[in-house]
């Protein structure tokens, strides 16, 4: 069953939602069990892959192929590095937690919501192991149906607007990501005489930088919309409010590192000359600069509790996508894991969010005040994610945030200078966000009398704050993972971009039909 | 058999003269065998009958083909079979079958259950066959003429909705005028080529300057006459009206089979003897296709009518098979003909749910008839996720391959502006398919209704189209195979 592994990992959501379509909509008790026992499974399912995974060997493992749509060339080809790895596990883990959470906090239409949850899992699991361009942009549109319906079904008094907008903003980047694709694969066909979407084949094209910068745009749209960087993000903050707390969280945690995780995987090794090309470098970097800083000055002004969370993962997000272009070892490794820490910090304070959005049916944070004096362990765990995700030494955002900054710093010191006051400005809202909502004396006599933390949301955060804890404490195993693939995207890049290859003779002829 | 008549003639006409034959006679039995409005199930089973014995011919040419390759002429040339025409044969045979079957019950619920229903859907299909399998220019007119005459009836059948006089009244005359130019158009290419026969006519085209004045004239006109049979912009006015005033399921019928046989049509015409002038009806074409991407998708956003809605939309999908056409590599025709197939599948199952919507008392013809459908009728309203989802072209459903094609051959042929324009409409059309979603499974009820029954006919329907249409998006290959061979001459 080994061989299997990974198609296990991304097909049990799948099969539980199967199941799950025959049990009838009145028994909620056993839906709600159902989704959690395939949840747990698909977790469970994942952690070989972590203790199997040979962090010494390079390349894909766990690789599956197999013909799908021969007369396309393309295949059913997974398999994961120690990039996808992480994201995987990120994903698996995440979906658990939201999904456990959502128990008490979904009272309506039970049977749809954990349905559409199941079908997202697969989704996104399948976006983050597909080794064949389409099979990964079906996985990629995959995710938005759900979404569209667990944020217009269960969201908040804007859901509807928030819905189609978060649908249109993506599509519209992934399909003209898609005619970026289709010209790859025909640029494949033409030099090699066969069309394919493998992107182990697709790295051997040798185009001039001027079709790979057209490229690189295709792909960018697609991704930076996703991610989303500045100025693509407006869709994110109506999508992360009006999300039921679970969306927002796998909104927040695991759907925006597709985008990133597009950059890293497609972008930088399929067009190595425009992804380092000087013009397309200074553009990102800038843009993601822009990103940290506004991200985090708009986070300063937001009266909405919720939107605060949501505007900072613009700022996180930058850091993210800086790492990435500063193309090198440190940059790509503390991005990665920086993604890693955006899922489980933001995630941690989109589900502060809920709790007490459950209690209160607020968010605005002028709406509350010195709720440390009613809800002490609430308030106690609040600190702590606030403190991971401000970058707190010994937790995990310090980091990823200081291995970007450090790559930053080694690429161009002046990336890192203009990156730096958004760590500060960073710890600025979360603190006086803090200090608005938790501290002080209790100022709207209906925050008082409300319950702390439930069992239920205890074994929520808990796992989150142990790995926050543990990323922070011992961050060398991500690393070790890192290694290989990272050094061998950078390796890739500098390479390529360095030297001419000769292009090979055209192939078109040699296609037969 | 004469020299007139030859076995081969024979062979090639015999599903035609079927179709004819049990239309004819489903006409003459309504009144002469079966009088009772309550023995017209036979009538019903006449046409599947009708079908059946249409299909086995088609099986036996497709043999034919497969065992002796290439193609079959007979009549000296004025029709032809080939896996081209098979392709579209089957096509039809398939929507036909189907929109028989759901109509039984809508027409009665109607009031309007008339025998000779099952004769006109039967002989619309014979004017198809010789719209795919024509290869000469009078062949082609009296089939087209065929299709039409019929599908002026079939709209106006709801004798009693003034809507539905109104569309049939619109679509004649507006029809007529179409058939004037496509005429015309025919008449010229017979004054340059002195011959009604494609392969004669080929020859002259190429003789010819793709900028000849004569041919340019020829070509706008015939051009004109079938866009308009495919509901492209910008000659679609006739479009909306009438798909909101047929009954529903004629509706479908139109929008898929009838604009499959003039896209068969317009396809075997100017990618075949056309071809050398791509030149100049390249622009004019590619000037369609946009403008039916344009106000196809930018009119159904406005729209409350679910049937108007999809009238727009199916003007818009006319816009992106036309890309498919402008491409002109055999992947660009492998895409015309995999979009067709997959289009027919989404678009048939849409209109199936709204009519059976429809004979259950609920309008449907609203976009807020729609809601609550979940709570109702979860099998339908799954169901229309999955053809609005495949409509939009959202993967892993047949509308995704259909479109993956269209960009596939656009991208391949450089026409990236096309391509680009193509890609941002899908982005608008998302929008008003899932205003349809919305009313379904998001927007609540507005009166309590108890929940819908459906019927053994709508189900079948359903499971057949539904099924394919997430099959072809899943597992396309076969679907894929198909194609590859109907292109291959």
């Amino acid at each position: 069953m080994t061989s299997n592994l990974l198609s296990i990992v991304l097909f049990t959501p799948l099969a539980g939602l199967l199941v799950l379509l025959f049990i009838p909509r009145e028994n909620r008790t056993l839906i709600k069990w159902w989704a959690n026992l395939t949840a747990a499974a698909g977790f469970l399912a994942s952690l070989p892959l972590l203790f199997r995974f040979d962090r010494s060997a390079g390349g894909y493992q766990f690789v599956e192929k197999v013909e799908w749509i021969p007369s396309l060339g393309v295949s059913y080809f997974i398999g994961v590095d120690g990039i996808s790895l992480l994201l995987v596990m990120l994903t698996t883990a995440m979906g658990m937690i939201a999904i456990f959470y959502s128990w008490d906090a979904i009272q309506t239409r039970e049977k749809e919501y954990y349905a559409m949850f199941l079908l997202q899992q697969t989704g996104m699991i399948g976006v983050f192991v597909s080794l064949d361009f389409l099979l990964f942009y079906i996985f990629w549109e995959l995710v938005l149906v759900p979404m569209y319906f667990i944020i217009g079904v269960w969201g908040g008094p804007r859901k509807l607007y928030a819905a189609i907008k978060f649908f249109l903003y993506t599509l519209a980047g992934g399909v003209l990501m898609l005619l970026g694709i289709l010209t790859l694969y025909f640029q494949h066909a033409a030099q090699y005489g066969r069309y394919t979407f493998e992107i182990t084949e697709l790295m051997k094209l040798n185009l001039p930088l001027g079709l790979q910068q057209w490229v690189f745009w295709a792909f960018f749209l697609g991704f930076a919309i996703k991610v989303p960087m500045f100025p693509f993000h407006t869709w994110l903050p109506d999508a992360h409010t009006e999300a039921p707390t679970a969306g927002s969280v796998i909104l927040a945690a695991v759907l925006l590192k597709m985008g990133t995780y597009g950059f890293i995987r497609f972008s930088l090794p399929l067009l190595p000359r425009a992804s380092s090309d000087k013009t397309i470098v200074t553009a990102l970097i800038v843009l993601s600069l822009i990103g940290i800083l506004y991200g985090a000055l708009v986070s300063l002004m937001q009266q909405d509790w919720k939107k605060l969370v949501a505007y900072s993962s613009v700022s996180h997000l930058g850091f993210c996508t800086l790492g990435i272009f500063a193309l090198n070892e440190a940059g790509l490794a503390g991005s990665v894991i920086q993604q890693i820490n955006h899922g489980i910090s933001t995630g941690m304070l989109f589900l502060i969010v809920g709790v007490i959005y459950e209690r209160r049916h607020t968010r605005l944070i002028a709406d509350y005040g010195g709720l440390a004096h009613v809800m002490p362990n609430y308030a106690i765990v609040f600190a702590f994610a606030m403190l991971s995700s401000a970058g707190l030494p010994l937790l995990n955002g310090f980091v990823g945030e200081f291995t970007i900054l450090q790559g930053a710093f080694q690429a161009n010191r002046w990336w890192a200078a203009w990156a730096v006051p958004g760590v500060v400005l960073g710890a600025a809202y979360l603190l006086w966000l803090y200090q608005r909502t938790m501290l002080g004396e209790v100022t709207n006599e209906k925050n008082r009398g409300l319950p702390d933390l439930n069992w239920r949301e205890w074994a929520v955060f808990v796992p989150l704050m142990l790995w926050a804890l543990s990323i922070g404490v011992y961050p060398k195993p991500y690393f070790e993972i890192l290694e290989k693939p990272v050094a061998e995207i950078v390796h890739r890049v500098h390479q390529t971009a360095t030297s001419v290859a000769q292009a090979p003779a055209s192939g078109l002829e040699a296609i037969s039909r | 058999m004469s020299q007139y008549y030859t076995a081969t003639d024979h062979f090639v006409l015999l599903p035609a003269l079927l179709l004819a034959l049990f239309g004819c006679a489903t006409l003459l039995f309504d009144f002469l065998v079966f009088p009772d409005p309550k023995q017209r199930r036979w009538l019903l089973i006449f046409l599947v009958l009708g079908e059946v014995f249409a299909g086995v011919a088609f099986w036996r040419q497709q043999q034919f083909l497969l065992e002796h390759g290439g193609s079959l002429a007979a009549f000296r040339g004025a029709l032809v079979i080939d896996h081209y025409a098979l392709f579209f044969h089957w096509l039809f045979l398939a929507a036909t079958l189907i929109t028989g079957l759901i109509s039984y019950r809508y027409l009665e619920v109607r009031d309007e259950h008339h025998g000779e229903y099952y004769g006109l859907l039967l002989i619309a299909q014979t004017g198809m066959f010789f719209l795919a399998s024509g290869t000469e220019l009078v062949t082609l007119f009296v089939g087209l003429e065929t299709m039409a005459v019929t599908f002026y009836i079939l709209v106006g059948f709801l004798r009693a909705d003034k809507r539905s006089n109104e569309a049939a009244l619109k679509y004649l005359i507006l029809g007529s005028v179409s058939t004037g130019f496509l005429v015309y158009g025919f008449s010229v290419l017979y004054g340059i080529s002195g011959s009604t026969r494609l392969g004669d006519i080929a020859a002259a085209v190429a003789a010819r300057d793709a900028w000849d004045p004569v041919l340019v004239l020829a070509l706008a006109t015939a051009g004109a006459g079938l866009l308009f049979k495919i509901s492209a912009a910008p000659f679609h006015m006739w479009a909306p009206d009438a798909y909101e005033g047929a009954p529903t399921m004629i509706t479908g019928y139109l929008a898929t089979a009838s604009k499959a046989a003039s896209f068969a049509l317009l396809v075997r015409l100017f990618a075949g003897p056309l071809g050398p002038a791509r030149e100049s009806w390249e622009p004019l074409l590619a000037a369609a296709a946009v403008l039916s991407m344009t106000v196809g998708n930018l009119a159904a956003v406005t729209q409350t009518n679910t049937k108007r809605l999809l009238a727009y939309s199916s003007i818009s999908h006319a816009g992106y098979i036309l890309l498919g056409l402008i491409a002109g590599s055999p992947t660009g025709l492998k895409g015309v003909l995999v979009y067709l197939l997959v289009y027919t599948f989404m678009t048939l199952g849409a209109f199936l749910v709204l009519t059976s919507l429809a004979r259950q008392g609920i309008a449907g013809d609203d976009i807020n008839d729609l809601r609550g459908m979940m709570k109702r009728a979860p099998g339908h309203a799954l169901w229309m996720l999955v053809f609005m989802v495949s409509l939009a072209g959202i993967p892993p459903t047949a509308g995704f391959i259909g479109k993956f094609y269209i960009f596939w051959a656009l991208i391949e042929t450089g026409h990236y502006v096309l391509a680009v324009t193509g890609a941002v409409y899908v982005v608008v059309a998302i929008y008003y398919y899932f205003r349809i979603v919305k009313a379904i499974f998001v927007e609540p009820e507005e009166a309590e209704a108890g929940p819908l029954t459906v019927s053994l006919g709508t189900r079948v329907g359903l499971a057949v189209t539904g099924v394919l249409t997430l099959v072809a998006g899943v597992y396309p290959e076969p679907f894929l195979r198909l194609a590859q061979m109907s292109i291959t001459r």
